[in-house]
């Protein structure tokens, strides 16, 4: 028997992939923002013995999709049959999302209805009658509180129960007098012609004239006269605009059940959310808090992850490097076998790995942000100065999440409808800086700046976003000149993040942190420390390896910006497939090259880096060729080859210029 | 009743939302997200930047570009 399938559908940002992650187990990312989720995640979960996959979906407003994402959820509805679909609605916001659940239930789909968010709701004094609203819709209604997994044990019976039980297509709608005569035609014409659809639903999408929805009767017949009476149809009524009188009677059914059913204070309740806007938003603030906000979060950052326990993790790592040592020479292994271990694994892939207290701090700060309901006002607030660029606050978003992952963010450009947007959106994540970044970053503040590392780190992350507004300006007066679109953005209320989602999301970015340094940057670290220690012939970790040789001879580009050495150069190459890898790299060249105990990566970049030349080696960082992971990214998203080219290509170009220019023009003030 | 454009309105002053005179694809987002024919509205912030206003309770962001095509019978 094939195993049973429920989808979670529902408006952007109620609760399905908290209630999704409280089903399956699994580890989803939860924001609160609308928009968190862009792909269809699958799951599954067994239920007294028998097992249920479960699919969750990108947040919808309506069947008819502008966005990517919309497009994914939509298309998902569309074709592929869940056997139940889970329609997790809003409470405390219920006659928009109402609205979605008349379509569904319009289209005949085998809903169950979790009413989520009945805390929120609550607090706001609205009070709810399940029962009739159960009985008017024609479907189980759960009260739900998904955040707490109260009620999901009463949604996961529902659903199994509403897939044995299966609903008898009833539409729940009456349309204005104008449609429906148009209704019943479109009706005949399309009864028993086998379409994938209800005729009754075909039939009102044919009138509302969803273009999505009639390509695919199209392709589903070769009725001509099917085809013929829909093409007649538009024909006919080309000047007419039914869709809007539509909309309309699914609002005024929605409508009429939200009033039935739901009881509201006569005065709308001033929520804790109202007192905080007032702030947080205000014209003059805004910005200003924004950015205070930001430097807390690096301050924090440094001082709980650096200062803190930063000494922990760098001793356990010596430590184990010292055991390593030891039971190598122990075992009378080959001296190769010590080099690789203690330069390559422990020095290189180690210098990598004391940075997880730094990044786990750091991702902590930024799920806390997530959760919290600050995302859409820092759209908000950067809305008007977005513009300037030419850009929309949406995009802010995006750039928001590229700090602590240039691969999300990027994904994350599939909620902006307009495709110039989107392009340059993509175009200029990789200059905010990513999570990857900052264990390079603080290497060369513990060396050059360890007094003020919070705000050396702000600087830099500001300066990245400076430099990706600039280039969202050239690009739209060259090549994607155009409007931009308009600014629509729900602001959720602000909720205190919840434990288990906070952690859950920082160690999932920790753990794939520390997965990618037992991977790729192992794999990066090897293949430098044998190219570094080969040909037999040469010195190891000297001019004549093969790294040496192949450094040299990058040497003369970066020259100008003060970082001429081969090591320093070849370590930026190293960055390429994983930025970590930079550290990695020069911590296992440098460990090599200094055959003394004790030289630690910090001592070793005093010698080689001047603080000038320090600061321009992280405006490179910060700004050069992303990593191969977004690189592919873009490909995917782009369905191109051309733009992840031009991308890791232009952004390169724009760190060497931005580095040499910071080492020209501090060098002509006398610094060194 | 005369209708005026959501822009005009101070934070604090209500209306119901009476036509929408932008393009065919902003107009059905805005009628989707909450600005449906008689859907009753209370400006929240309208001073710089974006529009914010309340539907139920509910606060959504408008550009003033689009903002300004919303417009409204206002509540006396
Ligand atoms: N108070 C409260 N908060 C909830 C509840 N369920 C979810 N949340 C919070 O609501 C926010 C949105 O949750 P998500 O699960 O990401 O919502 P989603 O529907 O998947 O959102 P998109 O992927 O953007 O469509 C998060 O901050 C959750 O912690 C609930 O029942 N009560
Ligand atoms: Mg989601």
């Amino acid at each position: 028997m094939k195993t049973k399938r429920i989808a979670l559908v529902g408006n952007p940002n109620s609760g399905k992939t908290t209630l999704f992650n409280a089903i399956t187990g699994a580890n989803q990312h939860v924001g609160n923002w609308p928009g968190v989720t862009v792909e269809k995640k699958e799951g599954s979960f067994t239920y007294r013995g028998a097992t249920y996959d479960v699919v969750d979906l990108p947040g919808i407003y309506s069947l008819g999709a502008f966005s990517e994402d919309e497009i994914v959820a939509m298309d998902y509805i569309l074709t592929d049959d869940a056997d139940v679909i889970i329609d997790v609605i809003d409470a405390s916001n219920i006659e928009r999302n109402l609205y979605l659940t008349t379509q569904l239930l319009e289209m005949g789909k085998n809903l169950v209805i979790a009413l989520n968010m009945v805390d929120e709701a609550e607090k706001r004094e609205m009070k709810f009658d399940v029962a009739a609203m159960s009985r008017a819709l024609g479907v189980p209604v759960v009260p739900t509180v998904a955040s707490r997994d109260n009620g999901t044990e009463a949604v996961i019976k529902e659903a199994v129960k509403a897939i044995e039980r299966k609903r008898v297509y009833q539409n729940p709608l009456t349309y204005s007098d104008n449609v429906s005569h148009h209704h019943e035609h479109m009706v005949e014409l399309l009864e028993g012609k086998d379409l994938p659809y209800p005729p009754a639903w075909a039939a009102i999408k044919v009138i509302e004239g969803d273009s999505h929805v009639i390509s695919r009767i199209e392709a589903s017949t070769d009725d001509a006269t099917v085809l013929n009476g829909i093409t007649e149809f538009h024909k006919f009524h080309s000047s007419d605009n039914f869709e809007l009188e539509i909309v309309d009677s699914r609002y005024a059914f929605a409508h009429r059940i939200a009033e039935q059913t739901v009881k509201r204070p006569p005065v709308e309740v001033v929520t804790l959310t109202d007192k905080i806007d007032k702030i947080l938003i205000n014209k003059y603030l805004g910005i200003p808090i924004f950015a205070l906000i930001m430097l807390a979060v690096f301050q924090l950052t440094f001082a709980i992850g650096q200062d803190l326990l930063g000494g922990y993790a760098a001793a356990l790592v010596e430590g184990l490097g010292v055991l390593i040592e030891r039971f190598l020479i122990w075992a009378h292994s080959p001296e190769w076998l010590v080099s690789f271990m203690i330069d390559g694994v422990v020095n290189g892939v180690g210098a990598v790995v004391e940075f997880v207290p730094l990044i786990t701090v750091m991702y902590l700060l930024l799920s806390l942000l997530e959760d919290s309901g600050y995302m859409a006002r820092a759209a908000y607030v950067w809305d008007n100065l977005m513009r300037a660029f030419g850009m929309q606050g949406k995009a802010f978003i995006s750039m928001i999440i590229g700090f602590g992952c240039t691969v999300p963010a990027i994904m994350s450009t599939r909620t902006m409808d307009n495709k110039k947007d989107r392009m340059v959106t993509m175009l200029i994540t990789p200059f905010m800086s990513c999570g990857a970044k900052l264990p390079i970053y603080s290497v060369f503040i513990a060396a050059f700046f360890s007094d003020h590392g919070g705000l050396v780190l702000f600087s830099l992350y500001a300066f990245g976003i400076i430099v990706g507004l600039l280039m969202a300006k050239l690009f739209n007066k060259t090549i994607f000149k155009g409007e931009t679109s308009y600014f629509i953005m729900e602001l959720p209320p602000y909720r205190i993040p919840s434990t288990k989602s906070v952690m859950r999301s920082m160690w999932l970015n920790v753990s794939d942190f520390i997965k990618r340094a037992g991977t790729i940057i192992f794999m990066v670290v090897t293949i430098m420390w044998l190219l570094a220690v080969l040909p037999g012939s040469a010195e190891p970790y000297s001019q004549s390896s093969y790294l040496g040789r192949l450094g040299t001879l990058l040497v003369p580009i970066f020259r100008h910006a003060g970082f001429g050495t081969w090591q320093e150069s070849v370590a930026l190459f190293a960055g390429i497939p994983a930025k970590e890898a930079v550290v990695g790299t020069l911590g296992m060249l440098y460990a090599g090259q200094y055959m003394e105990e004790g030289v630690v990566l910090v001592n070793a970049v005093q010698q080689h880096f001047t603080s000038l030349t320090a600061l321009a080696y992280m405006v490179m960082v910060l700004l050069y060729t992303p990593c191969a992971a977004t690189i592919s990214a873009v490909a995917r998203e782009t369905k191109s080859v051309r733009w992840p080219v031009a991308m890791a290509l232009y952004t390169f170009a724009i760190g060497w210029f931005v580095a040499v220019l910071v080492f020209q023009i501090g060098s002509l003030f006398g610094f060194a | 009743m005369m209708s005026v454009s959501l822009t005009n309105l101070r934070a604090g002053e209500k209306g119901k939302v009476h036509a929408i005179a932008a393009g065919k694809y902003a107009t059905k987002r805005l009628y989707e997200i909450g600005f449906n024919t008689s859907a009753h509205v209370t400006v929240i912030k309208n001073d710089a930047g974006p529009v914010i206003v309340s539907i139920n309770g509910n606060k959504v962001a408008l550009g003033r570009g689009l903002a300004h095509k919303v417009m409204l019978a206002k509540d006396q």
